[in-house]
């Protein structure tokens, strides 16, 4: 009775586990097929480079990310861009240095820039802070199953403003059908062909909204793969081990248990 | 150590011998390591070394964390992103802990349900059992402060929402709770206090543990016949027992293996299944999140002291008998201490002379009930606190109180149980057989 009860238990608290993330009315999500998702998901580079390459030219003019480290564009894994371009790219910002007492253009080692507009929210952890979609019914089996989280969350909003608009407190609010409560202050930042690809890919606005929030996704999580690759090794080895402790143990045993009964 | 008659360590070299006698510390480990175990111990006794090895990740990983956190308003998020990104093996270190710590409740609420079923908790081993409640009780604090050292939104507003509870207490409540802050309300002095004793806590756990280790050592395990082992001389309680080393050393590693490989996948694959989203938004005074929801391990006890609104009838009464001291918010406080406070008297609550569940045909449904009150409570802590989410929680409440202080008290006097076997020889024989070191028969 224990036994199933307790079987019962682990299939509740896997369930509730994603219930207690259950908050927010959100609105409608599409589930996105990412490259990254999955025990065995990879970043795709190429897209992270598109992404970065929207971030630069569209979202970076409000928001920042100031807790990625502008170095990590060149690590494995991520956008892997070679040294010298990730050279190039960071002097395209200016930081404040303490030592000059004066802005200078950034280096690899420093951060990037936080939001110009202070309304704007940093974007660094976007794609983890707004994993809150946790259907169906708050059960949070989207998340396990599809993956369906932060990124589908930036991708439904970047593609769901439905063109109406209205003024309220003085502040203008756009109507989109993925932001909780259906009115968000952020302009429409995308409308497709805003930015244009060197790989030629397509520039549609679902195709920059993927990119872009593929992106944040990496900016968000950037050691996910060097973690998946550590969880692969720790069940692989875990696994073995259980094995070789499994048949110790029947070993171990088998001369106090004696021959079964039933 | 008293208990169960075995051999004990003899000093064989001359250096063995010159140590036992200024210090027997072998002699100490050999009798904690070599104790006679019941041989019957089935799957649901592996948790206690499930939580050993789970204290021991917490404090490795711990500290490692520590070495890298910085315990200030302005800071503290910063360093976790900056553990996360920039330190060696960072996010691992505390993936691991944060998700070390789902396991580690996970774990322990088997424990104790293993506890409540097998009778585990009835004499003598009432002191282990309180001195597991103890443990229990200092998780929760550890736990609790350290959600809230990230410093994101949810640590932040679940520390506002939970030392308001000390608010609550009548007269006294507002300068305790100030006093518990170190100001006014959530800020830096709480930080760095909960910092403190976050890394203090898990080393009063440990000799906790000791000391649980130390009783139940001292009165024998517990088993699933709730059958004590026979101990008028060595040999009998041999027909019972097995030494702990290597025999359920081996089997415990074996059921550790099965259970870290799941953990590590969830650490590798989906670390984040379990914590909030919130977290990840740095702690904003002015903002307050739509639902502030505790980590799962909490949502039972956070439904339960969500269920007692104004309008409950025993709420009423509570408040007009006691001229309003004790209101809606108290009355809740108040039931949340005491759904813990009636574990810790269970060993009194319960009068029925069996021990084992196994043996008890109504029990056992008013378990099973218990269990599945549990979860639902669960479930409901994590909704919002509106019909029909506050109905059930306050049923779900009801019963949690009904099964300790109602229906282990009338059970032990109106159940016929059946008949446990005499001896934990015969119950393991009856599942595997005579060993076959002796003849078949």
């Amino acid at each position: 009775m224990l036994k199933k009860l307790s079987l019962a238990a682990v299939a509740a608290l896997t369930l509730s586990g994603g219930a207690a993330v259950a908050a927010g009315g959100a609105g409608h999500i599409d589930d996105v097929a990412f490259s990254f998702e999955g025990p065995f998901g990879t970043f795709d580079q190429n897209q992270l480079q598109r992404g970065l390459k929207v971030y630069t030219q569209v979202c970076s003019s409000c928001h920042g990310m100031k807790y990625v480290p502008l170095r990590t564009l060149g690590d494995e894994g991520g956008p892997h861009l070679p040294t010298d371009q990730v050279r190039a790219y960071a002097e395209n910002f200016e930081v404040f240095d303490e030592d000059l007492g004066d802005y200078r253009p950034a280096k690899p080692t420093d951060h990037f820039p936080e939001s110009m507009d202070p309304n704007a929210p940093d974007l660094s952890l976007m794609a983890k802070a707004r994993a809150g979609f946790h259907g169906p019914y708050g059960t949070g089996l989207s998340q396990l199953f599809k993956g369906m989280g932060g990124p589908e969350y930036i991708t439904a909003l970047l593609t769901g403003y439905t063109g109406e608009d209205k003024m309220e407190a003085g502040t203008l609010f756009y109507e989109n059908t993925a932001f909780p409560g259906g009115w968000i202050s952020m302009a429409p930042p995308l409308y497709g062909e805003d930015v244009d690809f060197d790989d030629g890919a397509p520039n549609d606005i679902q195709s920059e909204a993927e990119d872009v929030a593929a992106f944040m996704m990496w900016a968000a999580e950037p050691k996910m793969m060097a973690r998946q690759h550590a969880g692969f090794v720790g069940v692989l080895f875990l696994s073995v081990l259980t094995v070789l402790l499994y048949l110790t143990n029947k070993r171990l045993w088998a001369p106090v248990k004696g021959k079964k009964s039933a | 150590m008293s208990g169960i008659p075995h051999d004990h360590y003899e000093p064989k070299s001359g250096g063995a011998k010159w140590l036992h006698r200024r210090l027997p510390i072998a002699s100490l480990l050999y009798d904690t390591i070599t104790i006679p175990t019941p041989k019957n111990l089935n799957w649901m006794w592996i948790w206690g070394i499930v939580l050993t090895f789970c204290l021991a990740l917490q404090i490795v990983t711990g500290i490692v964390l520590a070495m890298h956190y910085t315990p200030h308003v302005d800071m503290a998020f910063a360093s976790i992103e900056h553990i996360m990104r920039n330190v060696n093996g960072g996010h691992m270190l505390r993936y691991l802990h944060m998700n070390g710590a789902s396991l580690f409740f996970f774990a322990v609420y088997l424990h104790i349900f293993r506890g409540l079923y097998y009778g585990s908790y009835k004499a003598p081993r009432e002191v282990t059992w309180i001195i597991g409640m103890l443990i229990y009780l200092l998780m929760m604090g550890t736990a609790f402060m350290g959600y809230v050292l990230p410093w994101g939104q949810m640590s932040f507003w679940g520390a506002t929402v939970i030392t308001g509870l000390f608010g609550a207490i009548p007269f006294i409540g507002e300068p305790i709770q100030t006093w518990l802050l170190g100001g006014p309300a959530v800020g830096n002095a709480t930080l760095n206090r909960f910092f403190s004793l976050h890394y203090l806590l898990p080393f009063v756990i440990a000799a906790l543990v000791a000391i649980h280790i130390w009783a139940f050592h001292t009165t024998g395990n517990n088993n699933p016949t709730g059958v004590e082992v026979r101990r008028d001389s060595k040999a009998e309680a041999k027909k019972d027992t097995v030494p702990f080393w290597p025999y359920f050393v081996i089997k415990d590693l074996f059921a550790l293996g099965v259970i870290l490989a799941v953990f590590f996948a969830i650490v590798g694959f989906m670390p984040n299944y379990l914590g909030h989203p919130d977290n990840y938004i740095e702690a904003d005074p002015l903002v307050t999140p739509a639902h502030i929801v505790p980590e799962w391990y909490f949502l039972p006890f956070y439904a339960i002291l969500r269920a007692f609104t104004s309008d409950v009838w025993v709420v009423m009464f509570a408040s007009w008998i006691t001229g309003g001291i004790i209101d809606a918010k108290f009355f809740g406080v108040l039931a949340m201490f005491g759904a813990i406070a009636v574990m810790f008297v269970a060993p009194w609550l319960d009068t029925s002379g069996v021990r084992s569940g196994r043996y008890r045909p109504m029990f056992k449904w008013w378990f099973a009930l218990l269990v599945i009150d549990f979860i639902v409570l669960m479930w409901a802590g994590a909704m919002p606190a509106e019909p029909p989410y506050s109905t059930i929680s306050l049923i779900g409440s009801a019963y949690w109180f009904a099964y300790f202080l109602v229906i282990l008290p009338l059970l032990g006097v109106i159940e016929k149980p059946t008949s446990a076997p005499a001896t934990i020889e015969d119950d393991f024989e009856s599942h595997y057989g005579k060993a076959s070191g002796t003849p078949a028969e």
